[in-house]
């Protein structure tokens, strides 16, 4: 069983499995389809219209089907990783060992937020900006600038505690845990962690910063930790809910999946 | 700097792997009394089913049109034309073409380039270079962009 672990935690060697399988699925053609598939759904996802990725009940899942669908990915190259999650609660600061030189590289430079130390950076040639919001082809961040703070554990813990997954309209309108996680209501936590990286992580091509994929593996981890605290609240909603995925309807682009499928990561994998 | 065109299909890829969310068009309109009920600090609570009513509750917003920190920025209501004043036929043309402001409220361009906006359901902004921050009006949306953009153009997303 894959085991996801903390991103600190990870030894020297785990961290370099999963930078050179991360670059080689960019070097093969095949990081960006991910790219294409998380902007297609920024954009098409909409309150008032169909909506599956984000803004919406199946903002979780559906994240969860994408990550899983990543570390496949990764692991047809190293079938050893797994993805690390990025416990922004606790590595809040710039000099974290998560954006150093053996791993995700550092902040940007004044001036262009260009980033130029680590495996990504623009000087190494090994990571284009091929989909792109701007005419920029660096990876760009921008530690702490665009919001100060990250997320807080107490922020967290509150979220945490809310006891319905999800409400009416299903949307970024909505009371309860999804919309509360995501951000779009509440103390904000999954869209100011990426304000707070800045670059590329702001705009709807986020995944081009490899960032994103530990941001929402720690996402993906919350969701189960709330379920273990609330073992009675399930999936809402369970059925003939226009523009959103019920319980048991399947995902876009897949089609072979549904949120119900997925409420059990432990099928997949667990966390350490 | 060649600028590429708004035929260059940036996220090619994008219409095969998750095609069909690209073709639904919105009716904004129809669903606008979706945004709930809701205090001046954005806590008010939803009213049950999510339909409060009146359908009259977002305001529309200023169209604008200026120079901010040396770029050309402007926006207007997406029916009411191809410009801000409604005539037409200046610079690039968008709303006939599938595309970038399929399902979009309003128009909002950078230099003549589009950006992707949406408008929330309590009646905020995001557009696709901030996507995961609201703003109150497309002004101030635009204005954040030509920030963040610092002096990098828009590339034009094409999504099927």
């Amino acid at each position: 069983m894959a085991v996801r672990k903390n991103q600190a935690n990870l030894t020297a060697t785990e961290k370099r499995n999963f930078v050179d399988a991360v670059l080689e699925l960019k070097r093969a053609g095949r990081y960006d389809e991910f790219i294409s598939t998380h902007n297609a759904f920024i954009i098409g996802d909409t309150d008032d219209g169909e909506r599956t990725g984000h803004r919406s009940p199946s903002f979780l899942p559906w994240h969860r089907r994408f990550l899983l669908q990543f570390e496949q990915a990764l692991q047809s190259i190293t079938p050893s990783v797994t993805l690390p999650y990025w416990d922004w609660t606790v590595d809040r600061s710039p000099r974290s060992s998560l954006w150093a030189d053996d791993f995700l590289g550092g902040d940007g430079r004044s001036g262009d937020g260009r980033v130029t130390s680590g495996p990504f950076a623009f000087s190494g040639g090994r990571w284009p900006m091929n989909l792109r919001v701007d005419g920029r082809t660096f990876l760009r961040r921008s530690l702490g600038t665009a919001v100060r703070e990250l997320p807080t554990r107490a922020e967290v813990d509150r979220v945490l505690a809310m006891d319905v997954y999800d409400a009416p309209p299903w949307n970024s309108a909505s009371d309860g845990f999804r919309n509360n996680i995501e951000g779009w209501r509440g103390p904000n936590l999954h869209n100011r962690v990426h304000v707070w990286v800045g670059g590329q992580m702001t705009t709807g091509a986020s995944p081009n910063d490899p960032v994103f994929w530990l941001h929402h593996c720690f996402i993906d981890k919350l969701w189960a930790d709330w379920q273990k605290l609330h073992p009675t609240s399930g999936y809402l909603p369970t059925g003939d809910t226009p523009d959103v995925v019920d319980l048991h309807d399947t995902m876009k682009p897949w089609n072979d999946v549904t949120p119900a499928d997925l409420l059990d990561h432990t099928k997949f994998y667990t966390y350490a | 700097m060649s600028r590429p065109t708004r035929r260059q299909v940036l996220y090619g890829s994008a219409a095969s792997l998750a095609g069909v969310v690209l073709a639904a068009p919105v009716a904004h309109a129809a669903h606008a009394d979706r945004a709930v009920e809701r205090s001046a600090d954005g806590h008010g609570h939803p009213a049950a089913g999510g339909h409060s009513g009146s359908g009259h509750d977002m305001p529309e917003p200023e169209p604008f049109d200026e120079m901010y920190q040396g770029r050309h920025i402007a926006g207007w209501p997406a029916d009411s034309g191809d410009s801000p004043g409604g005539q037409g036929g200046h610079g690039k043309r968008a709303r006939r073409l599938a595309g970038p402001h399929d399902g979009m409220d309003f128009v909002v361009r950078i230099d003549n380039d589009d950006l992707h906006v949406m408008r929330n359901a309590d009646g905020t902004w995001i557009s696709l270079v901030n996507h995961y921050e609201k703003f109150s009006t497309p002004h101030a949306l635009a204005r954040a962009a030509v920030r963040v953009l610092q002096g990098a153009d828009l590339v034009p997303v094409i999504t099927g």
